[in-house]
């Protein structure tokens, strides 16, 4: 009789170590859930959102992507892509939404126009200049560095080349 | 002399830039709205819940468009500014309250002052978005045909409004003059 007794309490304590963990699985794929809240339709939607968040820039905290930053308006811009995304727009037409909004300051790609000509080109130009300039300035010293020999000095060199190697004479 | 004269020269472009690098704030945005016309909205209005704000509705005359938030702190030193401008009634001020608590919101309002013909309600911030709304406070000037002129970006102050808002809005009144 006793080990019966036994038996039926270990059988209650392991219905509820069970009941216990599976709380504790479900609030977690609940946690989780909430960190990954979009679902997609295919994978490859899935990896034209992620693309697309990379390389938008957050306008709160500016170094940041859309995909890294935690910024309230970054949270609400990454639903923004994830609708027109799921909805089928082109990465063209969900960047042009964001780009009339924000300007091209949401892009980490900006293109080439006039306003940001200098951004794309400047480095270049530094480039050319600082070139130019250690070109004249290695130039000069070449001429400086051999200048001519005074009588005295002539003498002496031209005495140097008649004598006779050293090993010859030993 | 030629010697020092050109890092001296070069010192001197660099000092130009760094000083203009200086009064450049990276947070200030320029939006790509301006002289664009004003995103068409349709919302609830803050104080009525039955009724709804819509913008092109507001047409024929220029106006400002503040969006403003409870949660906003800099918009605390904002609103006596706005006190202010709206008494003078020169132009009227509507308010997008952006990603808000309704309650909270006019609470505020009745703590802070209303400025404000009246405030849409934008609790989603969707339309702070079609706005190009990064950060709380920015104002917007909207001339009579709906076309944003101006968008300022953080609180306005005294200055900007006598230097900016003002005479923009009497060149907007009167454009040939």
């Amino acid at each position: 009789m006793k080990a019966g007794q036994i038996l039926l309490k270990f059988r209650r304590q392991c219905r509820m170590v069970l009941f216990l963990g599976a709380a504790i699985l479900s609030v977690s794929t609940m946690l989780q859930a909430a960190d990954v809240p979009f679902e997609f339709k295919s994978p490859e939607q899935e990896q034209r959102y992620k693309e697309l968040t990379e390389q938008l820039r957050c306008l709160v905290c500016q170094n940041q992507s859309l995909a890294d930053s935690h910024a309230d308006l970054a949270q609400d811009l990454r639903n923004e892509v994830y609708r027109m995304v799921v909805q089928g727009q082109s990465d063209q037409e969900i960047i042009d939404f964001l780009v009339k909004r924000y300007g091209d300051f949401v892009l980490f790609n900006p293109p080439v126009k006039t306003g940001t000509v200098l951004l794309w080109f400047g480095p270049f130009l530094i480039l050319f200049v600082a070139v130019l300039i250690v070109v004249r300035y290695t130039r000069k010293n070449a001429r400086q560095a051999s200048p001519e020999l005074s009588n005295v000095e002539q003498q002496r060199l031209e005495a140097l080349l008649k004598r006779p190697p050293d090993g010859e004479s030993g | 002399m030629n010697r020092y004269l050109v890092p001296l020269a070069v010192f001197v472009v660099l000092v130009v830039l760094f000083r203009i690098g200086l009064e450049h704030d990276p947070h200030l945005v320029p939006s790509p709205l301006v002289d664009k016309p004003a995103p068409v909205f349709t919302l609830p209005d803050l104080r009525n819940t039955s009724a709804s704000i819509n913008l092109s509705a507001l047409r024929g005359q220029a106006f400002l468009l503040n969006v403003w938030a409870s949660w906003c702190v800099e918009c605390r030193n904002e609103q006596p500014v706005l006190m202010e401008l709206a008494q003078k009634r020169k132009v009227p001020i509507y308010g997008l309250n952006y990603k808000d608590n309704r309650a909270e919101a006019i609470q505020w309002l009745d703590h802070y002052g209303d400025p404000y013909v009246k405030s849409a309600f934008d609790q989603s911030g969707r339309v702070g978005i079609d706005f190009g709304v990064y950060g709380v406070p920015e104002t917007f000037v909207v001339d009579r045909e709906g076309i944003i002129r101006y968008k300022h970006i953080g609180p306005v102050t005294p200055e900007v409004v006598n230097d900016i808002l003002l005479p923009l809005l009497s060149k907007l009144e009167h454009p040939s003059t």
